[in-house]
């Protein structure tokens, strides 16, 4: 069966070499299309949630707080207060009569029971309609309570998961600035965009320590609000994830002065260059460069061997990678490069222009490459480049097991840490494990000797 | 009016229901070609998928309207509109079900005149089937919004209520029968068909999702799995002989079922989920009512094994503790099977607020006795744990959502309903029946010996 695109769908999707390159993206999602996005609201609460010792309170009627209950593998190494689900559960007559005093009586009593170092307040739809001051409740709760209590304007429908990424920006933005800043260096940094997934932070934490950089804050991973209430004394912003980190980066480049560089920590390759780059930007202390130097030849020369072991089989296999961000795509290119695998489906949920160009330079001639993709676009390139392997997250994973094609977690709902070397290492073992597994010869599209002669 | 503004008022912390829109998303599910269009922000579609592919595995598409403050500002008729133009281009469904959300009720959107609206622009062309339930997330749980969505479509394929067309008259289908299971797993769906069939019932069963959210792999490219309650099903509800609907706590609201008796005078066998003996008995006796049929000797040897086990088993579990939660009517069932056993359900929670959850188990309860048992409706899971703690539990009984209450208690949880996100086989849970009795038995004995023999210095291997 052949499978056609939504007309308003065809300028979101290009196949590398076939016509001139010329792509729409940073849309709303087409009506009806299955966008395989969140809202406004997803993209807040996925960047201020690793925040461990904060109060996450989702104002809004229940759902919002309940889909977003202990969903991620982002770890902490103390608190655990953004594992628990709040929220002011609003219901009919909140609607009629206002929010404004639940949400008052939920931060009073919340703050009073978990005594956190700060509070976020998620706006979800219905707070804007019904015209709640959250704003000024915040204001009066944080004055009563003596912590900072801030409104995340992430009202569900006004935007897209970008709009909430910036709203979490401006949040956290206001946490900085506040803190005491003795016993910062100069060759100091903030980790922006890091997750603490099955603690990657701590990986890359190590990294840096051993390299003789002080990490002042991870934002947000295994996160602390005294922490992020000290970032504006780091001398260096280095920003993972750009998508939802990098207008944080340009508001403190503008208030403090702090510098920035966009780094991934996935793939040999490009973990490699983050950590040379931040060495070079420190290069008033050559010691840190032969630091990092010579860590990058230990760590890649321990998981070289196994890496080895699994491109062997790998070799010439064919992966679809669809994520959130397209930066991470770039970065999962060069790695399934390494494993010797041709990407032919590559796709994100909020790409920018730059980034699809960027990608289309990467990608091999053939490849497609789509901009808020849904399921049946999905089907349809998966199905016609005969992939391999399917990497993304929980939404993508039936597309690729019902067509008997192995899957790879990429998401924020794993528990094994992708990034750095060791991450890499996780990567190839996963990658190999699902698309090695025997159990695929059973399935009817890839089934052997008793069907299809 | 509510005084709830006057109540003290507590945050909810780890809420134990989820949205109305889901649990209609989840009923549409059941109906054969049907794609579910959420009338609100994309987040709701996307969260909602998420959750549902987390329990079932399988593929779960739901649009939206995606809603932009532009639409909250002018209504969001016209993005309705182009979800359904390209929902039909690119599904061809033959069933388009349409949940509202918080933000469509809230902006007062009339999702009914849309799709009047709508038919008549694409006059003269075969439309898909547009059901639509309204499910503002401030007003009722997952569980009301599935009812919901059950009744909505029983209304609209029946052209009731308030058609004025009661017809009490109608034909009757001998040995058709319409069944209404509620919020139960793809395995139950499958053995619910298994023994209306052995009593030569023709059933339609509404929702259906047996095969659609518990199905194979593919040979090719599918835009919505096989399977569901199909259309021509779903026009003959109104002229089947009777209608079976579960849930004690459900009978207390206006159900499809009562739609159905009160306008088509079709019987109504309302009876709680069967779960455990003598609710299944209750069930199979109905069945033997309509059919005049006596149960089959399957079944009979089904119940008789179950007996035998309870049997094996009852030293087990003979005064064991329980706490039991999740949606009101599967904690019932799950009440009236624990008492059954010895098993004493000394806490019983739920997210729902029917405020009729207490009277419900009351009357399962055969003496009327619920002495022992407390009841907490409207509950979150920090309530439900707090209690559960000053009653020293051996046993939790639920979704994956109790996880850490029952891991911080250090007992066993047994995994039923819905959610199951942290093991494999949610949809294969079978919880109703003679057969789903002895599955939950079985389990739950076993949690309680291999929690014994964990704990024991010697590790017996025989007992």
């Amino acid at each position: 069966m052949e499978i056609s695109l939504l007309k308003e769908r065809e300028r979101q999707v290009y196949t590398k070499g076939e016509k001139p390159f010329e792509m729409d993206c940073e849309k709303k999602s087409l009506a009806g299309a299955i966008s395989q996005r969140a809202c406004v609201f997803c993209g807040s609460r996925v960047v201020l949630y690793p925040i461990a010792d904060a109060l996450h309170l989702v104002h809004g009627p229940i759902g919002c707080a309940a889909y977003t209950w202990d969903i991620r593998g982002s770890l902490s190494s103390g608190p655990q207060l953004h594992r628990l689900s709040f929220s002011t559960d609003l219901t009919e007559t909140d609607v009629i009569y206002g929010g404004e005093k639940k949400l008052y009586a939920a931060l009073m009593e919340l703050i009073d029971l978990h005594s956190p170092k700060a509070a976020f307040v998620y706006s979800t739809c219905i707070v804007g309609i019904i015209g709640d001051d959250v704003e000024a409740v915040c204001k009066r709760v944080s004055a009563e309570k003596g912590i900072p209590v801030l409104p995340v304007h992430s009202e569900g429908f006004k935007g897209t998961k970008k709009d909430g990424y910036r709203a979490a920006c401006h949040a956290l933005f206001n946490l900085t600035g506040r803190g005491d800043l003795a016993g910062i260096t100069r060759h100091s940094i903030n980790i922006l965009g890091e997750f603490n997934i099955g603690g990657e932070a701590w990986i890359i934490k190590d990294y840096y320590e051993r390299m003789g950089v002080q990490v002042v804050s991870v934002m947000t991973g295994d996160g602390r609000v005294g922490e992020i209430e000290k970032a504006h004394g780091a001398a260096l912003n280095v920003v993972q994830c750009s998508g939802s980190m990098t207008y944080l980066a340009k508001l403190m480049e503008e208030r403090y002065g702090i510098p920035w560089i966009r780094v991934s920590y996935f793939g040999i390759e490009d973990v490699s260059s983050a950590l040379y780059e931040v060495a070079g930007h420190f290069s008033d202390a050559p010691s840190i460069m032969e630091r990092t130097k010579a860590m990058v030849k230990e760590e890649v020369e321990r998981i070289c061997p196994g890496i080895r072991e699994y491109r062997r089989d790998l070799a010439g296999k064919r992966a679809a990678l669809y994520v959130g961000g397209a930066f991470k795509a770039f970065s999962l290119i060069k790695a399934l490069r390494h494993l010797g695998m041709n990407v032919i489906l590559a796709g994100s949920q909020t790409g920018t222009r730059e980034d699809y160009a960027v990608l289309k330079e990467l990608c091999d001639e053939g490849t497609v490459i789509v901009d808020d993709a849904n399921p049946i676009e999905l089907s349809k390139y998966v199905i016609e480049k005969d992939a391999d392997l399917f990497i993304g997250g929980v939404k993508e994973r039936p597309i690729a097991y019902k067509l008997g094609i192995g899957f790879c977690d990429h998401n924020h709902e794993r528990k094994t840490p992708l990034a750095g070397f060791i991450g890499m290492l996780n990567f190839a073992k996963e990658v190999h494990g699902t698309v090695m597994s025997p159990v695929w010869r059973l399935t009817p599209r890839r089934a052997v000797g008793t069907k299809d002669g | 009016m509510d005084k709830g503004q006057n109540i003290r008022y507590t945050a909810t912390t780890d809420a134990c229901k989820l949205c109305t829109p889901l649990g209609a998303s989840l009923c549409f599910k059941g109906l054969e070609n049907c794609i579910s269009l959420l009338h609100g922000s994309q987040g709701c579609s996307t969260y909602i998928r998420r959750y549902l592919i987390s329990h079932f595995r399988e593929p779960v598409d739901i649009a939206s309207s995606n809603f932009s403050e532009d639409t909250a500002i002018f209504g969001g008729g016209a993005n309705l509109k182009k979800a359904l133009d390209n929902i039909r281009r690119q599904y061809r469904p033959g069933i388009i079900g349409i949940a509202s959300t918080c933000l469509s009720e809230t902006i007062g959107d009339d999702v009914p005149m849309f799709i009047r609206e709508y038919r008549e622009a694409y006059r003269g062309e075969v439309l898909p089937r547009i059901i639509h339930v309204s499910t503002p997330s401030y007003n009722g749980t997952h569980a009301d919004g599935f009812h919901r969505a059950v009744r909505a479509t029983v209304a609209d394929f029946t052209g009731l209520p308030g058609c004025g067309c009661a017809d009490l008259s109608h034909k009757r289908v001998q040995g058709l029968v319409n069944i209404f299971p509620g919020m139960v797993s793809p395995a139950d769906l499958r053995y619910l068909k298994e023994i209306l069939a052995s009593f030569a019932l023709r059933c339609i069963m509404l929702p259906d999702y047996s095969e659609t959210l518990d199905g194979g792999l593919w040979d090719g490219f599918k835009t919505v799995q096989e399977g569901g309650v199909g259309l021509d099903s779903l026009e003959a509800m109104g002229d089947a002989e009777a209608t079976i609907e579960f849930g004690r706590v459900l009978a207390f609201d206006e159900t499809g079922g009562q739609i159905l008796e009160r306008e088509r005078g079709i019987r109504l066998h309302s009876i709680g989920l069967p779960i455990g003996v003598m609710e299944t008995d209750r069930f199979f006796s109905a069945l033997e009512d309509i059919s005049v049929i006596e149960t089959p000797a399957a079944f009979k040897k089904e119940r008789e094994r179950l007996i035998d086990s309870y049997v094996d088993g009852h030293k087990y579990v003979t005064g064991i503790r329980a706490v039991v939660y999740g949606e009101e009517d599967l904690v019932v069932g799950i009440v009236s099977f624990l008492r059954e056993i010895g098993i004493v359900p000394v806490l019983c929670g739920s997210g729902g607020q029917s405020r009729r959850l207490k009277e419900a188990i009351t009357s399962i309860a055969g003496d009327g006795d619920i002495k022992g048992i407390k009841v907490l409706e409207g509950a979150d899971f920090t309530e439900i744990e707090k209690e559960a703690e000053a009653m020293s539990p051996d046993i939790v009984i639920g979704n994956s959502k109790g996880y850490g209450m029952a891991r911080r208690m250090n007992i066993p949880l047994v995994r039923a309903g819905f959610p199951i996100h942290d093991r494999l086989g949610g949809s294969r849970v079978l919880h109703l029946g003679y057969r789903g009795a002895q599955q939950l038995f079985d389990t739950i004995v076993n949690s309680l010996l291999e929690k014994k023999q964990e704990e024991s210095e010697t590790g017996y291997s025989y007992m």
